[in-house]
């Protein structure tokens, strides 16, 4: 079984580690912050490049590109948001960070902040999580008192201050320019691209990095170790460390934080999580959040892949998969933002479906017409399937009604909200024609998913 | 590179096969309607912010192939030609801009399969009632349902409830579960009309669109919601119900509310109109028109409509009107007879004015009054100068100087007190409300050309009664010295006759003495406003190579110049900038007449 | 808008935070909520006013986000997660239990006035599902038992409240 490799999770649950600055600086915080504010910004942008690191938030966009293309030109102030919204369901890594090592963030916030001429950060912070919001102020704070943050840090000119910001339990807030609307104090409407794309016209119309929790404790990571050393942790092109968050049905779910690439899905579920639940067996596990593709158990993928630089042939059991973000997207799922939600044989397929519907059809901003009669319409057809009358005839319509979404929305919601409903019905096509017969035999104390 | 920039500032583009020339910024859908290729589309408006929100106008877009390192073109060995990388996912139309080279197409069968997708979706909750819709027959989603529909429904599931036959103000009524959520109406408010006060509660499919509650969309250009709501979900409450629309006829007109001149179309069925709506004209009104400009046809059908010509009172026949009328005139003792004009007039009616005033006189012809009207102007639609057309009196030479803005009538006033007036013939001016007292009115014969009945009527020898902007044909001459026409939507009236007629007449019971164009006083045919045209031809330098035909719908535009020292009184409003000083008399723009 | 002087301090404070001052709009309707409970109405103006931005705007945020509430809620304020991972291992009849304990239907107050219980989207909490939120305290690994214990812990402490207030008065 490999071992984990714990950098950005070093100290969560470590008996004795506190979250408050003192505790942090004993282990060496802020070391790191030192070093950099001590290097020049573009050196610090090409050991990020050099890293490979690829942001965590879902779409692995590789974070030194990400940060090339902000208009350093323009003679506006560039923002920085921390994407602290994280709410793809089936993860919860955001969580463990912000409540138990929130200078960690910070520290990562303040060295991606000087790398970019950056005055001003925002960590947007999901409303559920009020504590988290508390203990970040507070965090921030003693890094004032420090001078780690604010005005002339560690004695230099520079300086940036961090404010947290509390969204209100929307979704699309993760979103990144649903972020910024929703920064700016509006509905969180995701906006057209082109033009606004951040980089260029973000908060304010400035240009803007909005970058995920982890990515940000990643970039610490990164400027400690240097960014060579760092790009050969993980495997080609999968740089760094991936968390992935365990949940569902197995025996031991969780969080665990591994080198990218270097654990399968069967090492993580069986291994790592202990199995299924006793007397069951997998059935199907979506390996990156609920908008991911479902990956049925017992299905094989063949195909050629990438490999660094190299096109590699693959014949893989869902079980053999590794855990990065080519190899999910190899074979037509994503890594995404490393939830992995697990289901075994005792599931309805369509009753999880239903589930999944109803998150995004209440979470769809509503602005754009596919993802907002879509997402509704999906909802309506597999609830009405368990809860009313199920036809045969509805899978084939949920499928359509699904494959009429992605490429034609504002914004990546449409994908996520309709990926599920696709692959549910490629993949358990039979489960859903029949389930108006399986419903006849449900036991009344089944689990209830919708 | 295949193209050919013809101008730095155009862009060549390929849209299905055809290349064309645009402006930069230019965006596809805008491009394509160059080409006459339809894009449809819901939420985009060429007057407002871009949303993208409908999805409707997504389009296959590419650009020209070029290797990555050398920049230099990749070449398709099987055309010859530069390739082409064709972007996998539709792109909308309305947010894509122009760029050199790009290539568009719209008839794939990608492009179709996503409208009508969208089509389905726009439909699955939209309630299906286009038989009670006011919207029917205009409705962009029933327009494009030909096109891109089903024809049967795939939905059984339970629409959304959403409010109905909410009031949003004082004239517009929304029927939520029509929306589309397309955020015209709200981008319009925001934009246009600066009064933010319409949006969107909830999200999702169950978006509402709703106005704050306890305000109103009450501002006087409310009604333009509801004409670029692509759906019957913002109407009009005065419409509402009254009429098919493809039962109506539509009429060419102009605004007479103010010196704007926003171009219009009045809505008609055999000889009743029901709507007046803005007709785009982007050097004037854009697409946009004020409500109290839209309510001016009521003046048509009024309780107080002059339908029958009055001799001191008593209802006549037209030729005892004109017989009276003549027997005035005749009587009068040379130099007592003065005339009011008006800025209300049009180009043709003004000319002939100063033709009476011409044939009147002994050597100078008889004075000239016009009436000014100045209110508040809006900054947007409506000017401070609520006469339609006082620069066609000047350009005219009906008068040579501005009307004072304030008591524009004391002149005669002073003159009638004087005894130096005993007749006034007024076209069209209520001399009661422009400031002549009744002891004033009691001193002189008036003969009235009016629409409807007011003081001024019940106090005049000779009532003659006219038509109303909607009945008769002619031009205005706006703020901008743009000369616009507009045309009879509508007939008058039995009783009343065409002014230019009556005028006419007039000018052929004064003798026809110095330069009438008529001595029979039938010699003009009711609203035969082209046979004028002749004389105001050769006889206004500004008309000199205008002939009516001519003159575009959207206007021509005269020179300005002769009258650049003039103090008019206009601020600035939305296509028209003044060039000369604002008027000091408009610092107390007191309102000598209600516009 | 009868708030409290900290309360009108830290709106104060928070909207510096922003070049632009109708990003204060959030943090404000979070500080009223919490001063108040919940929105009551005449919020929109009140924030709209305070951010010189039109009383629409505000009001189209309130109904965007689903944490804002626009009336009163329970004493106890309970939000058990929906969502996939924890409905996967039993948080439907978590909830279900809860409501029973409280005889409360979802999103209203509870008839004794001591919770409302929301049946909400992921709390990011999936790998130690069910989870329900109780007020700003989380709940985890709940299971129908653990739910009536949880129940019966609030009416406990609802009662040492109720007494201490007795005796106080």
């Amino acid at each position: 079984m490999p071992a984990e490799r714990r950098l950005i999770f070093q100290h969560i649950d470590e008996v004795g580690y506190t979250n408050d600055i003192d505790c942090y600086l004993r282990y060496g915080g802020y070391q790191t912050l030192k070093k950099a504010v001590a290097q020049s910004p573009e050196d610090l942008r090409e050991e990020v490049k050099k890293s490979g690191l690829r942001g965590r938030g879902g779409a692995g966009f590789p974070c030194g590109v990400k940060w090339s293309l902000v208009d350093r030109k323009s003679g506006k102030p560039i923002y920085l948001i921390v994407n602290a919204d994280e709410s793809e369901p089936g993860t919860f890594k955001d969580r463990y960070i912000i409540h138990q090592d929130p200078h960690q963030l910070i520290e990562g916030i303040m060295i991606s902040c000087f790398a970019n001429g950056v005055k001003q950060a925002y960590i947007y912070i999901r409303g559920e999580f009020p504590k988290g919001a508390q203990i970040l102020e507070r965090a921030i704070a003693e890094a004032r008192a420090k001078n780690f943050v604010g005005a002339n840090i560690l004695g230099s000119d520079y300086s940036c201050e961090i404010y947290v910001h509390r969204g209100a339990g929307a979704y699309i807030c993760g979103e990144e320019t649903g972020l910024i609307e929703s920064l700016e104090g509006k509905r969180a409407n995701p906006r057209i691209k082109p033009p606004y794309f951040p980089a260029v016209l973000g908060l304010y119309q400035c240009p803007t990095i909005v970058n995920n929790v982890e990515t940000m404790c990643q970039v610490r990571h990164v400027i400690d170790m240097g960014g060579e050393a760092f790009s050969k942790t993980g495997t080609p092109g999968n740089t760094g460390t991936r968390i992935f968050c365990v949940s569902g049905q197995v025996k031991r779910p969780g969080y665990y934080e591994f080198e990218c690439g270097k654990i399968t899905m069967g090492e993580l579920l069986y291994d790592v999580c202990g199995g299924p639940l006793d007397g069951r067996q997998f059935k199907a596990v979506i390996p990156g959040g609920s908008s991911a593709k479902v990956l049925r158990f017992g299905e094989r993928f063949k195909g050629k892949r990438k490999l660094g630089a190299d096109m590699v042939d693959y014949d893989w059991g869902v079980e053999d998969v590794p855990m990065d973000f080519d190899s999910l997207a190899a074979i037509g799922s994503m890594g995404g933002s490393g939830g992995v939600i697990v289901m075994d044989d005792s599931v309805s397929m369509v009753e999880a479906l239903a589930n999944i519907n109803a998150f995004y059809s209440h979470e769809s901003c509503g602005q754009c017409t596919p993802c907002r009669e879509g997402s509704l319409w999906m909802k309506k057809i597999s609830s009405r399937m368990v809860h009313g009358a199920a036809r045969a005839e509805d899978a084939a319509l949920l499928k359509s009604v699904a494959d009429q979404i992605p490429g034609r929305t504002i914004c990546a919601f449409g994908e996520g909200c309709s990926w599920p409903t696709q692959s549910f019905l490629i993949k358990f096509k039979d489960e859903f024609e029949t389930y108006y017969e399986a419903k006849q035999s449900r036991a009344p104390e089944a689990l209830q998913l919708v | 590179m295949s193209q050919t920039a013809p101008s730095p500032d155009l862009v060549t583009v390929n849209i299905d096969g055809q290349e064309i020339a645009v402006p930069k910024g230019t965006n596809v859908i805008e491009a394509a309607r160059k080409l006459a290729v339809d894009i449809p589309h819901y939420c985009y408006h060429e007057k407002l912010s871009v949303a993208g929100n409908c999805r409707m106008c997504l389009i296959e877009m590419g650009m020209p192939a070029v290797d990555p390192a050398t920049k230099a073109p990749i070449i398709d060995e099987a055309t010859g030609k530069q390739k082409v990388n064709w972007i996998p996912k539709p792109v909308i139309g309305c947010g894509t801009n122009v760029s050199p080279g790009m290539h568009i197409r719209t008839t794939t069968p990608m492009v179709k399969d996503a409208r009508e997708s969208v089509m389905e979706f726009l439909l699955i909750n939209h309630p299906l009632d286009c038989p009670i819709c006011d919207q029917a027959g205009e409705c962009k989603l029933q327009e494009q349902a030909t096109g891109y529909g089903r024809g049967y429904s795939r939905y059984i599931e339970p629409k959304n409830v959403k409010p109905k036959r909410t009031v949003l103000g004082p004239r517009v009524t929304l029927d939520d579960e029509r929306c589309i959520l397309c955020s015209r109406c709200i981008r319009f408010s925001r934009e246009i009309a600066k009064d933010d006060v319409l949006g969107f509660t909830e999200r999702g499919s169950y978006s509402t669109l709703t106005c704050f509650p306890g305000r109103e969309l009450a501002n006087n250009y409310s009604l333009n919601t509801v004409d670029i709501c692509p759906v019957g979900a913002l109407t009009s409450t005065d419409f509402r119900f009254k009429m098919r629309v493809w039962f109506l006829k539509q009429t060419n007109s102009i605004c007479t509310e103010s010196s704007v001149g926003a171009n219009t179309v009045v809505w008609s069925r055999e000889g009743t109109i029901y709507r007046i709506t803005p007709r785009q004209n982007d050097a004037v009104n854009d697409t946009w028109m004020t409500d109290s400009g839209r309510m001016l046809y009521k003046e048509v059908q009024a309780e107080n409509r002059l339908t029958r010509p009055l001799v001191r009172g008593v209802a006549v026949t037209a030729d005892a009107a004109l017989d009276a009328a003549t027997e005035l005139l005749r009587s009068a003792q040379p130099g007592t007879v003065a005339i009011v004009g008006s800025g209300r007039s049009s180009v043709e009616e003004q000319f002939l004015t100063r033709k009476l005033a011409e044939a009147l006189g002994d050597k100078v012809g008889a004075p000239v009054s016009v009436v000014s009207r100045v209110g508040e102007g809006d900054g947007l639609l409506l000017s401070a100068d609520r006469n339609p057309n006082l620069r066609g009196a000047l350009i005219t030479g009906l008068i040579e100087a501005l009307p004072p803005t304030y008591a524009p009538l004391a002149a005669l006033a002073a003159a009638i007190e004087a005894g130096e007036v005993k007749t006034v013939i007024s076209v069209g001016e209520d001399l009661a409300e422009a400031g002549l007292s009744a002891e004033q009115l009691a001193k002189v014969s008036v003969i009235y050309l009016s629409t409807h009945a007011n003081a001024t009527s019940q106090a005049a020898a000779v009532v003659l009664p006219t038509l109303t902007v909607f009945e008769k044909s002619g031009s205005f001459v706006n703020q901008q010295f743009r000369i616009q026409k507009f045309a009879q939507a509508v007939p008058g009236p039995a009783g009343a006759a065409d002014d230019l007629a009556t005028l006419s007449a007039l000018i052929a019971i004064a003798g026809g003495g110095r330069g009438g164009p008529v001595s029979d006083r039938n010699a003009v045919p009711n609203g035969r406003v082209e046979t004028l045209w002749k004389a105001l031809a050769a006889e206004v330098p500004a008309f000199a190579n205008v002939t009516y035909q001519e003159i575009p719908d959207d206007g021509l535009l005269l020179d300005a110049t002769p009258y650049a020292s003039l103090p008019f009184v206009e601020g600035e409003t939305l296509h028209h900038k003044p060039t000369t000083p604002i008027s000091p008399l408009n610092e107390r723009a007191t309102t000598s007449t209600a516009a | 808008m009868n708030l409290k002087p900290e309360t009108l301090q830290r709106i104060d404070e928070v909207i510096t935070h922003y070049p632009v001052k109708r990003s204060a709009t959030l943090p404000l309707l979070h500080l009223i909520q919490e001063d108040v409970g919940y929105l009551p109405e005449g919020t929109a103006e009140w924030v709209a006013a305070k951010l010189e931005i039109e009383p629409i705007n505000v009001h189209g945020v309130i109904t965007f986000y689903p944490m804002f509430r626009q009336k009163p809620i329970g004493r106890r304020h309970i939000r058990v997660c929906r969502t996939l991972s924890c409905a996967l291992t039993g948080g439907y009849k978590v909830c279900d239990t809860l409501k029973e304990e409280f005889n409360a239907e979802l999103g209203e107050v509870s008839p004794d006035g001591e919770v409302t219980i929301e049946f909400v989207e992921c709390l990011a909490s999936c790998g130690s599902g069910p989870v329900a939120m109780v007020d700003d305290e989380l709940h985890e690994r709940l299971t129908p038992e653990k739910a009536r214990e949880l129940a019966a812990q609030i009416r406990a402490e609802s009662a040492i409240r109720a007494s201490a207030a007795a005796a106080s008065a």
